[in-house]
């Protein structure tokens, strides 16, 4: 039967093209809205006096900025030199970079420790973690809001709100979650690598940096990126516990009331551009050390 | 500390184990000799992994003194023992090549960089892996996974290297193959092996001494041929290889020979003492047993029997028989000739096994041996 196939053949690839046009699809809509964003950071007001400068028109009178109006690059030097976007955007990166360094020593050191304990004392840390993780983030602003006030007022070395407080109410989330993303790498891993190290004569030390840490690798990182992400657009806990310091989301947020303008998305343009580049850089050096593999599986033998 | 003790690279002295409430190792005490290969035998959950465990450091004794090399080990860490393991699954690091795997625990010791890739290179010749020196593991296969192993716990030139299945994850050939290999290495490096298996042949085929564990006891230690040919207990006997086991009433015992009656005209008369017990248990091998069409005569040593099975294994015909007392036999016999006689035999068919006044053998449950030397 020389025909047999073909009909079940060309049923397949259809089946296959619907499979890719699905994809397409998806992506389509994740990174629609960012295409967007960039496309309006180049847009115009809706109606620009003579001879001025597009970008000069109140935020008042900026008219309907969904709409497109026509090209401009001048909001990128609007943004750049408004008195308070940049260091707005400052103050993120750098509560950010923080946050998300302190929260994946902290966790990473977690997971090891809780993937080890005993059951009995595992369970209870356990569920703590978890709640940091499912509990309203309003309501942990609003505890913590209330507890940094009271310590400070309790305890004079304790900072008034400000970046420390922001700083410290983020990590207590990231924190978790880098936990939660170390300790399953580190329980996929199994302990068989550690006694080899150990029975060649690596002592804990030695063994950690050598094969514990090249291992958990992918999972500290990945753990990193979250946690910075998480930090730098969260808007609930800073506004709650920021005091007079005004994070990037914050600033964003002020401005939508008076009236938003393309500077908003000039700003986040340039902030895509750098984060892209920066994830692609370390994407390359990833691969290059060979940890680029975030399955956490064993690699498949050759038999 | 005795001095006869340095003769000995790792002692065991009465050594418990428990996980829980479960004993893995129950009072073992064990004298493994210079040089020597070593198996620890048994079905799994017998104690054997454990106590090469406690050899290692990964596991510590609850009672009793562990020795290696003389001097006690009790409390120390892997990383300060003379000893050095080859992994069930190998436990490669999968993030670095071969080269540095095996140039690993050299480098932990701080030789420097030019030797210990010297000596990295004359271990993996070795084990006859070369020119594979930048690959990951990965890349390589199971055998090659097993060799990098071997390599990177030889190249450290440990007073005892201890082996936890290696062979295990390989197919038969390869395994066949691997078998010759580590024999061959041990002969040219010298260092004592322990070997943990649960396969007796490649327990039986490698070493110099097998210790037969069943239930965190040691059964019995001594050399292959030894615990094939006289099994102590009824465990080892059927662990080891295969055995027909008769049970009876000793009818006589004078001369260093006694006579067993096992019920419906079977006789067993075999040489030996079978000590107190009026009732005993003995054990014939299968390949003991000669089978021969029709019905023989009633004697001692010969049993009239029926064929229930007819297998073919190759280089073998297995028979079961049924003997007139109700007990069933394996019997094997080699294909050396085209037309063996045991093939003539078919399911059904009423034959005579016989076999001769050395190969019953006599169990005695014992007690477990308990010093191990």
């Amino acid at each position: 039967m020389p025909s047999a196939g073909t009909p079940r053949r060309s049923r397949h690839r259809f089946g296959k093209r619907m499979f890719t046009g699905w994809a397409v699809l998806v992506y389509l809509v994740l990174y629609l809205p960012i295409v967007v964003v960039v496309i309006f950071a180049f847009n115009q007001p809706t109606s620009v006096p003579q001879g001025a400068s597009p970008c000069s028109v109140d935020p008042s009178r900026m008219g309907n900025v969904t709409v497109w109006n026509g090209g401009t690059t001048c909001w990128f030097h609007t943004a750049l030199n408004d008195p308070t976007y940049v260091p707005a955007v400052k103050t993120s990166f750098w509560i950010a970079f923080r946050a998300s360094l302190i929260a994946t020593v902290l966790g990473t050191a977690a997971a090891l420790s809780l993937a080890r304990m005993k059951k009995r004392w595992r369970v209870p840390f356990d569920v703590l973690v978890y709640l940091t993780l499912v509990v309203p983030e309003i309501v942990i602003a609003v505890a913590s809001l209330i507890f940094f006030v009271q310590a400070h007022n309790n305890l004079s070395i304790f900072p008034t709100l400000g970046e420390s407080t922001i700083l410290l109410g983020q990590i207590v989330f990231s924190a978790s979650l880098v936990m939660l993303i170390v300790r399953a790498r580190f329980v996929g891993m199994g302990s068989s690598l550690e006694e080899a190290s150990f029975d060649l004569g690596g002592g804990p030390i030695a063994t950690f940096r050598q094969v514990t840490l090249p291992r958990l690798l992918p999972a500290v990182i990945a753990g990193a990126l979250l946690s910075f992400t998480f930090s730098f657009d969260d808007y609930v806990l800073p506004a709650f516990t920021n005091g007079t310091v005004n994070t990037w989301p914050i600033v964003v947020y002020s401005a939508v009331r008076f009236g938003v303008t393309p500077a908003v998305n000039a700003l986040a343009t340039v902030m895509l551009v750098v984060t892209v580049t920066l994830i692609l850089i370390t994407g390359l050096v990833l691969r290059r050390s060979g940890a680029s593999d975030l399955t956490g599986a064993p690699p498949p033998t050759i038999p | 500390m005795s001095d006869q003790s340095i003769d000995y690279d790792v002692e065991f002295r009465a050594i418990t184990k428990r996980f829980g409430s479960l004993v893995a190792v129950n009072g073992v005490s064990l004298k493994v000799r210079k040089g020597e290969f070593l198996s620890l035998l048994g079905p799994s959950g017998c104690g054997k992994t454990t106590s090469l465990r406690m050899i290692a450091g990964f596991e510590q004794p609850d009672e009793g003194e562990l020795l290696i090399g003389g001097s006690d080990a009790v409390g120390i860490p892997p990383y300060r023992r003379d000893v050095n393991t080859v992994f069930q699954q190998y436990a490669l690091f999968p993030h670095m090549s071969i080269l540095d795997n095996v140039c690993y625990g050299l480098k932990q010791r701080k030789v420097s960089r030019r030797e210990r890739r010297a000596k990295a290179g004359e271990a993996l010749e070795l084990v006859q892996l070369t020119g594979r020196d930048s690959h990951r593991p990965a890349m390589l296969s199971g055998g090659q996974q097993q060799r990098v192993a071997l390599a990177r716990a030889l190249v450290m030139n440990p007073r005892v290297l201890l082996l936890d299945e290696p062979l295990g994850a390989l197919d038969l050939k390869l395994r066949k193959e691997m078998q010759i290999e580590l024999k061959r290495i041990q002969d040219q490096v010298g260092i004592t092996f322990i070997y943990v298996t649960h396969d007796q042949e490649e327990a039986l085929s490698m070493s110099d001494r097998v210790a037969v564990m069943s239930n965190g006891v040691i059964e019995q230690l001594d050399t292959p041929r030894a615990i094939y040919d006289h099994p102590l207990t009824a465990f080892v006997a059927d662990f080891i290889g295969d055995m027909n086991f008769l049970e009876g009433r000793v009818a006589e015992s004078a001369d260093g020979g006694y006579a067993i009656d096992a019920g419906e005209g079977v006789v067993v008369r075999g040489r030996g003492h079978p000590a107190g017990a009026a009732i005993v248990r003995v054990g014939i091998r299968p390949e003991r047993i000669v089978v021969e069409r029709g019905n023989g005569s009633g004697t001692a040593n010969s049993a009239r029997c029926e064929v229930l099975t007819k297998m073919y294994l190759g280089d073998q015909v297995q028979l079961i028989l049924r003997l007139a007392n109700g007990s069933e036999f394996v019997v094997r016999e080699q294909r050396t000739s085209a037309a063996p006689a045991i093939d003539s035999l078919e399911p059904g068919d009423t034959a005579t096994a016989r076999w001769d006044e050395a190969a019953p053998l006599l169990m005695a449950d014992l007690q477990p041996q308990k010093d191990g030397e």
